[in-house]
């Protein structure tokens, strides 16, 4: 290649960036509420099963994979999968590990600067839900609404300065500076203040939080052990079933599990694959893919797990922990728990703060698959590639902004990229890697320079079982969901519209790994020897 | 919260710490395998390359 390769500065910079990638809201958002809603403590038993039989397996493919393309010279998905599967079709399928991260990144940096505005709006006492504790909820969904702009179409764009758009273009400026910075200087230094930092702000959020007892004295039921149980203690899905071992004969239950593990460990992101490109041929991925699944593990279960379902049980109750989903969870519900909270203004700063922190360590990996891609296929540098994508992002970003009613085109994209294209993703990267680059040729590469062993059942599991569990969610979703998605579509305008932008970017992407195929037929690097 | 509960949550918080300990033993303490920092001479990020 024309350019030398960047490379990473240590290996605990490589794992905190990819833990920082995995690492978001949904280990926060999402993964207490879907406990709680699918059998308490006993969904972790589905929910380990697929860690260990399908989280962890796809993370080793991918960073196998990934360093494996790496030593052709490649750095983007389309480039790799290319090398890999031989084929061009496979170089046109890595269009996927673009249109994830960079759809997503559209409306990712705009969750992301909402974050941001509710921890300034904490800091310097913004938000005010009022006196009268029972207009609380619907002040709070008031003020989520005005700040989001999601009563009508064009609110944020129409003129007038608003405190939201600010914040998003300081927090999307943020983001390319460290982007620009390069993998070394920029996402890894990042990455490695920015988790321990997130940690620190999630443990004493988490103190604060084991440490309320009951605070309304004439409902002592609302306390923290019963918060606890109503997120851990096993129960059955429904009332017609007394046993809560019931809820593990359930279809679904296991299907929640794998969802959850899915999405959070981000794997059929194509940034996985991105990162690991930049090993060495003598770097272990086995131990480190192990080590950034635990960390992402750690926030999701024991700070998400032991945070926000207690907390919005102690002061809401039932009601309040019921309400599950990012959105109404995370910004509906919790700013109600701060205004009971004591000191509840100081643990909100930090608490949306550490969200920022999850969001940006994720929106930054999100940009570095499409720099290394447009890098490649146009043969640019830096600079251009950064100036191309800030273009690119920063319209798909501002569409998301103006079509604010509802948060339509928000929700879209999020049901559509955010959720089954990933594991359109997974289920090629898993085929490419059992059927066609081979089981055996990919755990000789991952076995190079590893401080341990891929377990025994990896070749089974990556081959048939993964494959397999993919394939069915997305048979099931098609059954479930198509039919919906396709109606949504066709009678919704703003709809067909965010569908046309992803077309256009999906268009616009695959000419450009057209032209890009040419460079890389020519520019393809020899294996080192007895590759 | 039932005994139930606490098996549960102590379970699974008790199986991630110990996953993540065991990881960053291996990563940090192990001399071999502490950081492996590439030398310096070694690093050429061209992050700012045009």
């Amino acid at each position: 290649m024309a350019q030398k390769k960047e490379e990473w500065g240590t290996r605990l910079g490589v794992i905190l960036a990819v833990a920082g990638s995995a690492v978001g809201l949904g280990n926060f958002l999402r993964f207490p509420g879907t406990a709680a809603a699918n059998g308490g403590g006993g969904f972790m038993i589905p929910y380990f099963c697929a860690l260990i039989f399908l989280g962890i397996p796809i993370c080793w493919a991918e960073w196998t994979m990934g360093k494996h393309g790496g030593q052709f010279g490649f750095n983007s998905c389309p480039a790799i999968f290319g090398a890999l599967g031989r084929r061009s079709i496979w170089r046109y399928l890595g269009v996927l590990g673009l249109i994830i991260p960079v759809i997503i990144y559209m409306y990712y940096v705009l969750i992301e600067s909402w974050c941001m505005g509710y921890a300034l709006s904490y800091l310097v006492g913004w938000i005010n839900l009022g006196t009268d504790p029972t207009q609380y909820a619907s002040q709070s969904v008031s003020y989520f609404n005005d700040f989001v702009g999601a009563n009508q179409d064009g609110l944020m764009l129409d003129g007038r300065v608003h405190i939201s758009v600010v914040v998003w273009l300081l927090v999307f400026a943020v983001n390319f500076y460290f982007i620009y910075r390069g993998l070394s200087k920029g996402i890894e230094t990042f990455c490695t203040w920015a988790m321990p930092l997130m940690a620190v702000c999630a443990i004493i959020v988490l103190v604060r939080v084991l440490t309320l007892g009951a605070p309304d004295p004439d409902k002592p039921e609302l306390n923290v052990l019963n918060g606890l149980g109503y997120m851990w203690n096993p129960k059955p899905l429904d009332s017609q079933h007394s046993s809560w071992l019931s809820a593990l004969a359930q279809p679904k239950v296991w299907m929640a599990a794998a969802g959850q593990i899915f999405f959070s460990l981000s794997v059929g992101f194509g940034v996985i694959i991105n990162y690991a490109s930049y090993l060495r041929r003598k770097d272990d991925v086995v131990l480190a893919g192990l080590t950034a699944s635990g960390t992402n593990e750690f926030f999701e279960v024991c700070l998400g797990g032991l945070i926000t379902i207690p907390a919005a049980f102690v002061f809401l109750g039932v009601a309040g922990a019921e309400r599950v989903g990012v959105f109404s969870l995370g910004f509906h519900t919790l700013p109600v728990v701060f205004e009971y909270m004591p000191a509840g203004h100081l643990f909100g700063f930090l608490w949306f703060f550490m969200l920022f922190l999850a969001a940006i360590t994720s929106s930054l990996s999100m940009l570095q698959p499409a720099i290394a891609f447009l890098e490649e296929a146009l043969g640019i540098g830096r600079r251009a590639s950064v100036a191309l994508l800030g273009l690119i992002t920063g319209m798909g970003s501002l569409f998301v902004i103006f079509f604010s009613k509802d948060l339509k085109a928000l929700v879209f994209l999020d049901d559509t990229i955010g959720t089954i294209t990933i594991v359109v993703l997974a289920a090629v990267q898993t085929i490419l890697f059992g059927w066609v680059f081979g089981v055996k040729r990919g755990m000789r590469v991952a076995a190079e320079g590893a401080e341990m062993r891929l377990p025994r059942f990896f070749p089974f599991v990556i081959k048939y079982v993964t494959p397999a569990y993919l394939l069915l969610m997305l048979g099931l979703w098609c059954y479930t969901d198509l039919g919906r998605y396709v109606n949504q579509v066709r009678t919704d305008q703003v709809v067909a519209l965010t569908f046309g932008l992803v077309v256009v970017v999906t268009v616009f992407l695959l000419v450009l790994i057209n032209l890009g195929g040419r460079r890389w037929k020519a520019e393809t690097r020899p294996l080192p020897e007895g590759y | 919260m039932t005994t139930a509960g606490w098996v549960f949550m102590i379970a699974s918080c008790g199986f991630v710490v110990c996953l993540c300990a065991f990881c960053f033993y291996h990563v940090l303490a192990k001399p071999s395998a502490a950081n492996h920092m590439h030398a310096p001479i070694d690093i050429d990020t061209h992050d700012k390359d045009t």
